[in-house]
């Protein structure tokens, strides 16, 4: 009988709704998981690395900044790459992607720190932080989308002429 | 000792994302990324909870809950990725409602968690 339900433990084209689709998380669980928690570990410490090193003067907050806007370009690099390989280990996602680069970017701070620019004073520097962040980060994603489609392609022309 | 606190903070919170945003989106038809906006907004709340508790919290417990935990709980490449993904879909609106939910729910959760803080230590 084929298998019509994706196992992939984080294939998008898993319906949700489906329980039996629903039922690849508790196959894949523990090691799905232990994949995350590690890759979140090593995200975060870079993240703690890169703040402790990149000290940020001024007020407005740097490091937070160019982390979350290089974890959107490295996310936009990753899920391309994954779309192009015709086979993937299940948990390179899970790993690489809602690990370390999850636990790498975060909200939580970018949401403090705008909200500590407006109550020292700094409402201009808030709003050019939390928008610009935005803006940046969203580029960075089609950046790198586009950047792996480009020397996928520079890649597949001459192979495929051959 | 920071750098170990930290890890083990993001060991629990990256799972804990992982897990609420597949029970939330599991839970609805919309387009709208509602797993990732709820892990935003609740990491936030308790972000702003334990600054706004000042020298009441150690430094070794801010890098375990804050740094560790709430860094990992939350994520911006997610955030920033699923808005493209509404964008390239032409689910402008919804794109722009993500934007604008996530940025106004965090920060009024941020005030939130401060005052909450505040009110209990004061």
């Amino acid at each position: 009988m084929p298998c019509v339900h994706s196992l992939d433990p984080v294939d998008p084209d898993v319906d949700l709704h489906v329980p039996l689709d629903r039922m690849e998380l508790v196959r894949h669980h523990a090691s799905v998981l232990a994949a995350i928690a590690s890759g979140g570990a090593v995200g975060a410490m870079t993240r703690q690395l890169v703040g402790e090193t990149w000290s940020t003067s001024g007020s407005f907050p740097w490091s937070t900044f160019l982390i979350n806007v290089s974890g959107s370009l490295l996310i936009g690099i990753l899920i391309a790459v994954l779309g192009k390989l015709p086979a993937q280990h299940r948990l390179a996602r899970p790993f690489l992607g809602v690990g370390v680069l999850g636990g790498f970017t975060t909200f939580s701070t970018y949401a403090v720190q705008s909200h500590d620019l407006v109550t020292s004073g700094h409402p201009l520097v808030a709003l050019v932080y939390l928008v610009g962040t935005v803006l940046a980060a969203l580029l960075a994603v089609v950046a790198g989308v586009v950047l792996v489609r480009r020397v996928a392609t520079a890649w597949q022309g001459p192979a495929a002429g051959a | 000792m920071t750098l170990l606190m930290v890890a083990l903070g993001a060991a629990v919170g990256a799972p804990a994302r992982y897990l609420t945003d597949r029970a939330v989106q599991s839970r609805h038809e919309s387009v709208m990324p509602w797993g990732t906006v709820s892990v935003n907004v609740v990491g936030s709340l308790i972000l702003g909870g334990l600054m706004g508790a000042g020298t009441g919290v150690s430094a070794s417990v801010l890098a375990l809950l804050g740094t560790g935990f709430c860094g990992a709980l939350t994520t911006y490449s997610t955030f920033s990725f699923e808005t493209w993904r509404l964008i390239e879909e032409e689910a402008y609106g919804a794109a722009v409602a993500n934007v604008v939910v996530s940025v106004g729910a965090a920060l009024a959760a941020v005030v939130i968690g401060y005052a909450a803080s505040a009110a209990l230590t004061g």
